[in-house]
């Protein structure tokens, strides 16, 4: 995550010309979307389980999900774009996609070049582990073995909660703290919800399910500056999507626990 | 100008203390374990029969012509595969044994070669069994001609205990590691970690050759 940003960060100061630029044709999007009967919305394709490649080539995934799911309440086609982490907000400041559900974090620095909806759904470090070994709260980490990426977000948070007893195992890379759980060196593994996925898709056998969170920070969906039409319907949409449940049948579809308490 | 700031790598000092047991520990049953297996490895590759010398030989080739933590990682994320699972320390030090046992072996069969003939053949004149011509008359020599050679591989294989930290092993560099990323402070953290390790390779260095006189091949 920390590239991530950093990538972000860097890629906000060569946009700062293109935000001046677009500021000139705002508050039309909603209307192009509702005459050309179809919305361009920027997703991942590298994100397990937010949005990757499936075994029949086509992208899945919650923000995938989510996408069709926003078309769909607007009544227009879905076209989904791939971009990576680096190009999600430069897609939406060129007009190349009305939309961006691409995992996107928000912060300061975002919020000066787009505008953000309400969160949609949550990113998170958390404890996972097979679903045979009961853990409902920190204390119940106790006598067990957890693994974790020595540094990491989630290595600092798993400090505050874990009880004494619990043996916390740190490895150098993500790479490796993977390699420990799924070999079954350690029984419960501390990472971010797309490390999990990853796990989860490529090692089913392992059962894999969530079990305890560290740490949230919730995704947003970006629109371009000044596009207000497009985002209080957006808006709209989910909210309406959070009180009919549809918000947390996806996050537990994806990331095996609802969607909860989303700014 | 950097602003060194060693108080706050200090003040962690019984993490680093605890590192620093683990690297002897794991040193210091290696280094046995590992030296009687090359001692063994030594006799089967010089006179032990054939059947015995060519898988010691194969195992010797393996083991060092391969880097030590792809044998680690083969021990700690291979072997579950097959059902045995090593914890972090145990598969550390069977990792260590292994590495130096294959490295001894080679250097106790140099010590053993360079033995006179004459040496065997007036003890076999005197009647001593074979076991014995080995033990007491071929192999104290032998281990006296190569225990700097010795001493030097066993201060390698613990200075290379340090990525035993890899895989969770509690040992110096591991401890180094984890102080860096919880204070930033990584130059100083690494300086300490450093001098650590040089103060105990030198403490191995005066220890063994003060030791080995002593137990294992007489003045």
């Amino acid at each position: 995550m920390t590239v991530r940003r950093l990538l972000a960060a860097l890629r906000l100061l060569a946009a700062v010309p293109l935000v001046l630029a677009a500021t000139a044709h705002a508050q039309n999007a909603l209307d192009d979307v509702m005459a050309k009967k179809t919305i361009a919305i920027a997703i991942p394709t590298d994100f397990p389980p937010y949005g990757f490649v499936g075994t029949d080539l086509k992208p899945q995934g919650l923000d995938i999900d989510m996408a069709n799911y926003i078309a769909a309440k607007l009544g227009v086609a879905a076209e989904l774009v791939p971009v990576t982490s680096a190009n999600r907000v430069p897609y939406l400041q060129t007009r190349k996609a009305q939309l961006v559900i691409s995992t996107l974090g928000k912060n300061a620095e975002r919020e000066k070049v787009i505008d953000f909806t309400n969160a949609y759904s949550p990113f998170f470090q958390a404890v996972f582990g097979p679903k045979a070994l009961a853990v409902k709260s920190p204390a119940d980490l106790a006598g067990k073995t957890v693994g974790v990426t020595r540094g990491a977000m989630e290595d600092l948070e798993l400090g505050k909660i874990a009880p004494s007893g619990v043996e916390v195992r740190r490895f150098e890379d993500n790479n490796a703290t993977v390699a420990a759980y799924v070999s079954g060196q350690v029984q419960l593994l501390a990472t971010g919800a797309s490390v999990a996925g990853t796990v989860m898709n490529k090692n089913p056998q392992l059962t894999t399910e969530f079990k305890l969170l560290l740490k949230d920070s919730p995704n947003f969906i970006g629109v371009a500056k000044g596009e207000d039409k497009l985002r209080l319907k957006v808006n709209e949409i989910i909210a309406q999507a959070k009180a009919s449940g549809d918000l947390d049948k996806m996050a537990m579809k994806w990331l095996g626990r609802p969607a909860g308490e989303l700014p | 100008m950097i602003a060194l700031d060693f108080a706050s790598v200090l003040a962690e000092w019984p993490l680093l203390a605890k590192g620093a047991a683990m690297t002897v520990l794991l040193t210091a049953v290696s280094s046995v374990l590992g030296l009687g297996l090359g001692i063994g490895g030594a006799w089967a590759r010089w006179q032990g029969p054939r059947w015995l010398a060519l898988p010691v030989g194969a195992y010797v080739e393996a083991i060092r012509n391969t880097p030590f933590i792809v044998q680690l990682f083969f021990l700690f994320f291979g072997l579950p595969s097959l059902g045995v699972k090593l914890s972090p320390e145990l598969a550390s030090v069977l990792a260590m044994v292994i590495n130096l046992g294959a490295y001894a072996t080679e250097l106790v069969r140099a010590g053993l070669t360079g033995t006179p003939r004459g040496q065997i053949e007036a003890a076999q004149s005197l009647a001593l069994t074979p076991r014995q011509v080995f033990l007491r008359v071929v192999l104290p020599p032998a281990l006296k001609r190569v225990w700097p050679s010795v001493v030097s591989q066993i201060i390698i294989v613990m200075l290379g205990s340090a990525v035993c930290g890899q895989i969770s092993t509690q040992e110096l560099s591991y401890a180094s590691n984890l102080i860096q990323s919880r204070n930033f402070r990584a130059f100083e953290s690494f300086i300490v970690g450093t001098l650590m390790y040089l103060t105990l390779s030198v403490a191995v260095r005066h220890l063994l050759h003060w030791a080995g006189p002593r137990l294992l091949y007489g003045r």
